[in-house]
């Protein structure tokens, strides 16, 4: 019996998500006596056998080039095929876009029970509840998973993807039937060199207080420096001061980065919903008034445009940079 | 051209989340209800477009939910739509509402199925990805943009760091998100028609529900707010660094 683990990559590499999902994974199997397995499926330039530092023992690779672009049916079936094949009763997947769009398609082909937006651990010794994010981050909910297969989509940043030792996964070419694809990939477009919102660490955040689309250059060049992506309030986006895709809280993106720092944004109900999962919240704010103070650990009260820069000037003293 | 749309309630987001029976019930009381705003903003405003271009659409709404739903379901008929259907079920496990929404789409047999991204109380994003498992369908789930061309729909996807665009044909699932239409708001002509639009009601069928809510819990409260001098910048950069230990 085992835990399954889908790897999800693009490109060939190996996401983030899915590097916390391998140790979440492992984690647990060791918990309740199982074995830690992955799943991947197309082309993979990455070392898979060096995975086996997140805890896995073996990893079912379909080689298929046809597997290189999510298409979910096809992708459900070649996993339903490889959750037989080894037994699985328990598959953990990131809950990215991709594992947002396989797993509740797993769940009804398997009639699997599924916990999307597991946030922690599943408590195992009373049935099987796994806490889960609800209310877009200002609750949580304990959710029973009443079936024999259990599937379970990890959060973002929830469960630290820490590599250990220098253990080699097993490689194990697997086969499988492979559908027709009826999604037909047409092109990818990738944000170069920017790191993606949601797999980010450290967040830099600005809202209407910085008044103009012209001054984000101050916080782009802290986000460089802190190796941050940027992120808006949705009016900010509404505007098109910024891209829709950096719009974070309710109904934007939910992010829970280590370090979440805000700046001229009011923290209305709605922005915090998206990002009060973060570890570290830093408000600067010339309002002292402002609402998201109450949500902030460190805040600065100040005028957004005096105190950037020299932020800025200390992180690069921090950093070493000229 | 037949399109359903899947419609589901939650709380208003300036709503105060708590709870009641020992943490095992959502507080309901004087909480206002709104449509789920992906399902409203992105799912329905996108199919009322597409309805606006071809006037042969035909437009039908779907909520699986007890009858003090009515009122947000006949909001989502007075910004466009033919007629809802009310599956008359009270469920929070999302492979039940998905068998009751899949059962009315295989009797419907509608080209398109569309679905918001998730619902911001359960926030599953799961329903769409079950609808269309349970019709053998094509799904593409976080869509950002959705062009039709005879039966040929050409679809884009958020993905992490960037957008994928993809094809496929109808019949397709499709969950909704920001980039898919524009919000509108009810004008009175929409509000008067809502009333008249029929609104079935029809019973569940029988389905099996997967999983079960234990019970909630709310966040720890913050300690508090560490404040910095305005003009001691180096301060917050020496927390971050040695306290909070994250840069
Ligand atoms: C259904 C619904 C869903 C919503 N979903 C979202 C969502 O997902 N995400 C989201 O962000 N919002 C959302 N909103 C909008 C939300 O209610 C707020 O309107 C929005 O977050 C405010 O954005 P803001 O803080 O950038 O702007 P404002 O509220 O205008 O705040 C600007 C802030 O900047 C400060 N400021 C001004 N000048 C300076 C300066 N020089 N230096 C420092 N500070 C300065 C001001 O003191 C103020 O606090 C939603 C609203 C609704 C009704
Ligand atoms: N009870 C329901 N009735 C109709 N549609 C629903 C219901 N619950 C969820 N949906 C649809 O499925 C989407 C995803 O919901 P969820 O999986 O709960 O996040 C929602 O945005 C709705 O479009």
């Amino acid at each position: 019996m085992s835990v399954l683990i889908f790897i999800d990559q693009s490109e060939g590499h190996i996401k983030k998500a899915s590097l916390e999902a391998l140790c979440y994974g492992s984690k647990l199997a060791e918990q309740i006596g199982m074995q830690a397995e992955g799943i991947v499926l197309g082309s993979v330039q990455d070392d898979l056998p060096a995975l086996g530092q997140y805890g896995v023992k073996k990893i079912h690779h379909v080689s298929d080039p046809q597997l290189d672009h999510l298409d979910a049916q096809v992708f459900t079936n070649v996993i339903a095929q490889a959750v037989q094949a080894t037994g699985a009763k328990i598959i953990v997947f990131a809950n990215n876009a991709d594992g947002k769009t396989i797993a509740p398609r797993l769940s009804a082909r398997l009639k699997a029970a599924l916990v999307a937006g597991a946030i922690a651990l599943p408590d195992a010794a009373n049935g099987f509840v796994v806490k889960k994010s609800v209310f877009s981050g200002k609750a949580f909910a304990n959710i029973a998973l009443n079936t024999e297969i259990k599937i379970i989509a990890l959060n973002a940043n929830s469960f630290p993807a820490a590599a250990s030792g220098n253990a080699k996964a097993e490689i194990i070419p697997f086969k499988a039937t492979i559908d027709a694809t009826k999604v037909k990939v047409i092109s990818t477009n990738m944000v170069k060199g920017e790191v993606p919102l949601s797999e980010a660490e450290v967040v830099v955040s600005g809202g209407r207080g910085l008044k103009g689309p012209e001054n984000w250059g101050m916080i782009e060049e802290l986000a460089k420096l802190l190796g941050a992506a940027t992120a808006c309030s949705r009016p900010v986006a509404d505007t098109h001061w910024r891209p829709h895709h950096e719009h974070v809280g309710q109904t934007g993106l939910a992010i829970a980065p280590n370090l979440y720092i805000a700046i001229g944004i009011s923290g209305a109900i709605q922005h915090l919903a998206g990002v009060n999962r973060s570890k570290t919240i830093v408000v600067i704010n010339k309002d002292p008034e402002a609402p998201f103070f109450k949500a902030a650990d460190y805040g600065i009260v100040g005028d957004a445009f005096e105190v950037v820069p020299k932020i800025i000037e200390e992180v690069k003293k921090l950093k070493g940079v000229a | 051209m037949k399109i359903l749309v899947c419609i589901s309630k939650s709380p208003d987001t300036t709503a105060k989340i708590a709870f009641t029976d020992n943490n095992t019930k959502f507080a309901t009381a004087g909480v206002q209800w709104i449509i789920n705003p992906y399902d409203e903003w992105y799912a329905l405003v996108r199919a009322i477009e597409l309805k606006e271009k071809d006037s042969s659409v035909v437009l039908h709404l779907v909520t699986v939910a007890g009858a003090d739903t009515e009122p947000v379901i006949r909001k989502a008929l007075a910004l466009g739509g033919d007629e809802a259907i009310r599956v008359n079920a009270d469920s929070q496990d999302s492979f039940y509402i998905a068998s009751q929404i899949a059962e009315i789409a295989r009797q419907g047999g509608y080209d398109l199925v569309f679905t918001g991204k998730e619902t911001i109380d359960y926030n599953g994003s799961s329903v769409g990805g079950m609808v269309a498992e349970l019709l053998s369908l094509p799904y593409v789930a976080q869509a950002t943009h959705f062009e039709l061309n005879g039966n040929t729909a050409t679809i884009t996807r958020e993905i992490e760091g960037g957008e994928e665009v993809c094809e496929a044909n109808t019949p397709v699932v499709v969950s909704c998100q920001k980039g898919m239409a524009e919000a509108r708001i009810p004008n009175m002509r929409g509000i008067m028609a809502a009333r008249t639009k029929p609104l079935k009601v029809v019973e569940p069928v029988a389905a099996d529900s997967l999983t079960s809510i234990v019970n909630f819990e709310l966040p720890p409260a913050k300690a508090g707010v560490k404040l910095i001098p305005a003009d001691d910048p180096g301060e917050l950069i020496r927390l971050l660094h040695e306290e909070a230990k994250v840069i």
